[in-house]
C-alpha cells in the first residue's frame, strides 16, 4: 500500500541551502540547478528561504568554531522527517581544511548525513543526482 | 434534516472545499507549468500542487517556542473555512439566481478578507521579526487595495440595480464602459489579494523569506497552501459573477463559457504576474489610492449617469 505522505514527500522535495562557511563555489552549482538547463522544479523540487519549510538540507562547505553552534539550530529547525546532502568534497571530508585551526568537526560528525556529492565544485547533475538518491532512501 | 445535510455537503465537498481546492489547485499548476514555459523551463508534473498538500501534511508541525498555540494553530483554519465559504456562496448565486439573501455580495465580500487577515494573525504570533514584517506589509496592503475593490463592486451594484449574487451574475457589466473600468481596478485588487507579482509584497521570498508563513511547517503551512489555492478558484469566479455574466452549468454550451471565462481571467492574472518586478509597500499603496482609486471614482460617476 503506497503511504500518500511519503508519496508526497518524494514528488515534492523543498530544499533549504545550509552554508557552512563555505567558498561559494557550491552555492553557485546549486544556484546553477535552478536554471532553465537543469530546471530542478521538474521533480518538484523548490529552494525554500526557510528552514521551517524544507524537507531537504543541501550542506556545504566545512563547520567552523563560529557556525557549528548555528548550523546545529538550523537542522534542529527542520521538521521530521528530513534527508541532509552533503554537496562538495568540503562537507563530505572537508578536504584541506582538515588541519586548519578553526576546523571542529565533520558534517557527519555532528548530524547525519544520507548520501555525499564529491567535487570542488560538484556538477549540477551530480547535485541533483545526489538529491534524487537521497529521495529512494525513503521506504 | 435533508437540508442541513445537503448545506454539510455543499461546504465540504461540492461546490465548497475538496471541489474548489481541486480547481484551485489545476489552475495553480497550470500557473506554474507557464510561468516555467515562459521562462524556457519545463515546469512540474500536473499532480505536484496535490504533492506540495500531501508532504506537508504528513510532515511534523513545530510551534516556535513561547507562542500562543491556539492562535498560531486555529489562524490557518480561520482563513481555509472562510474560503471555502465564499466558495459555496458565489456557486449557489451563480446557479439559482433567485436563492440568496439580501446582501450576499457584501457577505462575500467580507468573507474574502478574512484569509488575509488569518495570514496577519498568524504571522504577527509566531514571534518572528520577518514574519512580523510581513503581516505588517499585509496589513498595510489590504488598506490599500481594500478601497478601489469595494468602489469597484459598488459600481456593479449601482449598475445591475441589485445587491444580490444572482442579480449582478445575470448582468454582464463589462461590456460598458464603467463597467470595463470596474474590471480592470477589480483584477489589480484580486492580484493583491492573491498575494500575486507585482503584489507579492508580504511575502516577498527574497528579502523576507516567507513573511507570515515563515515559522509554519508541516500541516499549518498545507493549510494557507490550501487557502490560497482556493482562492485561486474563488477570486476568478467573483470576478466572472461580477463582471463577465457569471456562470451556468445546466448546459454543454454554458459549461464551456463558464471554462474560457475562467481561463480568461486566469490567463489575465498569470500574464501579470509574470510581467511585472515587484513593487515596494510603499508604491503599492500610492498606486492603489493614487491612480487606482481615482479609476474606480471615475467608473463609478459613469455608472450613476448611466454609461
Amino acid at each position: 500500500m503506497l503511504n500518500p505522505f511519503k508519496w508526497g514527500l518524494k514528488k515534492s522535495p523543498w530544499v533549504f541551502h545550509l552554508g557552512a562557511s563555505a567558498c561559494n563555489n557550491c552555492d553557485i552549482e546549486i544556484l546553477d540547478c535552478l536554471t532553465p538547463k537543469f530546471d530542478i522544479e521538474r521533480f518538484g523540487i523548490v529552494l525554500t528561504g526557510s528552514p521551517r519549510h524544507a524537507d531537504v538540507l543541501l550542506v556545504s562547505g566545512i563547520v567552523n568554531r563560529q557556525s557549528i553552534e548555528r548550523f546545529k539550530r538550523a537542522y534542529d529547525q527542520v521538521p521530521k522527517p528530513k534527508l541532509v546532502v552533503a554537496i562538495g568534497v568540503c562537507a563530505c571530508s572537508a578536504d584541506m581544511f582538515r588541519d586548519s585551526y578553526n576546523f571542529v568537526r565533520p558534517v557527519d560528525e555532528i548530524i547525519p548525513v544520507d548520501v555525499y556529492v564529491p567535487g570542488c565544485p560538484p556538477k549540477p547533475e551530480a547535485i541533483i543526482a545526489g538529491i534524487m538518491k537521497a529521495l529512494g532512501k525513503i521506504k | 434534516m435533508t437540508d442541513s445535510l445537503k448545506l454539510i455537503f455543499g461546504y465540504l465537498i461540492f461546490p465548497g472545499l475538496i471541489f474548489s481546492a481541486m480547481v484551485g489547485m489545476i489552475a495553480c499548476w497550470i500557473d506554474r507549468k507557464v510561468t516555467a514555459r515562459l521562462q524556457y523551463r519545463k515546469g512540474p508534473p500536473w499532480y505536484q500542487p496535490l504533492a506540495d498538500i500531501l508532504k506537508l501534511l504528513g510532515k511534523e508541525m513545530i510551534v516556535p517556542e513561547g507562542v500562543s498555540n491556539a492562535v498560531f494553530l486555529a489562524a490557518p483554519l480561520f482563513g481555509l473555512s472562510a474560503a471555502a465559504l465564499v466558495a459555496l456562496i458565489l456557486w449557489q448565486g451563480n446557479l439559482d439566481r433567485s436563492a440568496g439573501f439580501i446582501g450576499d455580495l457584501i457577505a462575500a465580500l467580507y468573507l474574502l478578507t478574512i484569509p488575509s487577515l488569518a495570514m496577519i494573525i498568524g504571522g504577527s504570533s509566531s514571534r518572528n521579526p520577518l514574519s512580523a514584517l510581513g503581516a505588517s506589509r499585509e496589513m498595510k496592503l489590504i488598506l490599500a487595495y481594500e478601497l478601489p475593490f469595494t468602489i469597484a463592486v459598488f459600481t456593479i451594484v449601482v449598475k445591475a440595480g441589485s445587491i444580490m449574487i444572482g442579480g449582478v451574475a445575470s448582468h454582464t457589466a463589462v461590456l460598458s464602459v464603467s463597467g470595463l473600468i470596474a474590471f480592470l481596478v477589480a483584477l489589480l485588487a484580486a492580484q493583491a489579494k492573491m498575494g500575486f507579482v507585482p503584489f507579492d509584497i508580504a511575502e516577498a521570498e527574497q528579502e523576507i523569506m516567507a513573511g507570515p508563513l515563515l515559522e509554519y511547517s508541516g500541516p499549518g503551512l498545507a493549510l494557507f497552501k490550501l487557502t490560497k489555492d482556493i482562492l485561486f478558484f474563488v477570486l476568478p469566479l467573483f470576478l466572472i459573477t461580477l463582471f463577465l455574466g457569471g456562470i451556468e452549468v445546466t448546459t454543454v454550451a454554458g459549461i464551456i463559457l463558464a471554462v474560457l471565462k475562467y481561463a480568461l481571467i486566469l490567463v489575465l492574472m498569470v500574464l501579470i504576474k509574470n510581467t511585472n518586478p515587484r513593487l515596494k509597500i510603499d508604491q503599492a499603496v500610492r498606486f492603489f489610492w493614487g491612480p487606482v482609486t481615482l479609476l474606480a471614482i471615475a467608473g463609478f460617476i459613469f455608472a450613476v449617469i448611466g454609461w
